[in-house]
């Protein structure tokens, strides 16, 4: 492993946890699940440079694609029930 | 003042856990046991160039058997819960705020990018067995490309006849070969069911090309259900 790649760990790690961080400190929920999606898409970047390809793709497709999507519906959703319930 | 006492006592237990498992760990630098057997005979025995599919499908045939049994129960679930009541259907989507229209951009680009996605999505499933990926890599980008759509045309309906049908019957397909490994070959989803073919070729590795497709469809259809039902509004 080169020195290289092990900085572009190194980043993508610190980049992870920071991303992390905002989801759970962020108040508007739109940008924590967006967040949640950055954590998904750094992390398929690592296993791409830690050599695992198959891993790296499905983190892409169904971490960072559908489930934030999936999450974006579910808060769609439940904002809507809370103001007919106003 | 208790939860930040409890956080720090949390972190502390954190760390310890963190630090056994750091310090245990010696960089091996050859494979051991079980791997080094996979590695030694998958190519030979199985006939797949992609060692990492072999295994997932093959050797450890049953956790991926386990694996789409969770995924159906989860889509199961996600229909129960938010299943379309009757009169929704005969109701139009909302009468009194209409939606609005997603941008031109939008459209175009959606209609352009989602074929592509879906062959790309095909492409690997299929190819699964000599490249990176496999069925739920592949059933993945498709059910993206199903999302597109429905973001891009807010009226999109997918036909659950034919998703349903394709999802049932290639999950049944799947086990009917599993099962056919105990009577022609070795064991339950055995691929030398089919003839292994050259190392390296689109037809080669017996029953992996055909279970891995029938997967991509599998889970492609699911997750594709799942988000639909996720959008429909009640």
């Amino acid at each position: 492993m080169t020195e290289l790649q092990q900085g572009i760990i190194i980043l993508m790690g610190i980049a992870m946890v920071v991303s992390a961080g905002l989801a759970m400190y962020v108040k508007d929920l739109v940008s924590s699940v967006i967040a949640v999606g950055v954590v998904s898409l750094f992390a398929s970047i690592l296993y791409l440079i830690l050599q695992a390809p198959d891993v790296a793709m499905t983190e892409a497709a169904i971490g960072a694609g559908l489930s934030t999507l999936i999450f974006l519906y579910a808060l769609h959703k439940t904002t809507d029930k809370e103001e007919e319930n106003d | 003042m208790i939860k930040r006492l409890f956080a720090f006592i949390l972190l502390i237990f954190t760390s310890v856990m963190f630090y056994t498992i750091f310090s245990n760990t010696v960089q091996s630098t050859e494979l051991k046991g079980v791997a080094k057997q996979y590695a030694a005979r998958g190519a030979d025995e199985l006939g797949a160039q992609n060692l990492v599919t072999a295994i997932v499908v093959t050797y450890r045939g049953l956790d991926t058997l386990g694996e789409v049994a969770v995924l159906f129960l989860a889509a199961t679930g996600v229909a129960l819960l938010l299943r379309r009541r009757k009169e929704d259907e005969v109701l139009p989507l909302s009468e009194d705020k209409p939606k609005r229209q997603s941008s031109e951009l939008l459209r175009t680009g959606a209609n352009l990018l989602a074929p592509i996605m879906v062959m790309f999505g095909v492409y690997i499933f299929i190819n699964g067995h000599l490249s990176p990926g496999g069925g739920f890599q592949g059933g993945a980008v498709i059910a993206s490309a199903v999302l597109l759509l429905f973001l891009s045309d807010i009226n999109y309906k997918i036909n659950h006849t034919v998703f349903g049908l394709i999802e049932s019957s290639s999950g049944v397909l799947y086990v009917v070969t599993g099962i056919l490994g105990i009577f022609l070959a070795g064991g339950f989803l055995d691929n030398r069911i089919l003839p292994l073919g050259e190392l390296g070729s689109i037809l080669s590795a017996g029953a992996i090309p055909v279970i891995y497709t029938l997967i991509g469809l599998k889970v492609g259809t699911e997750l594709a259900g799942i988000i639909d039902n996720m959008r429909r509004e009640n």
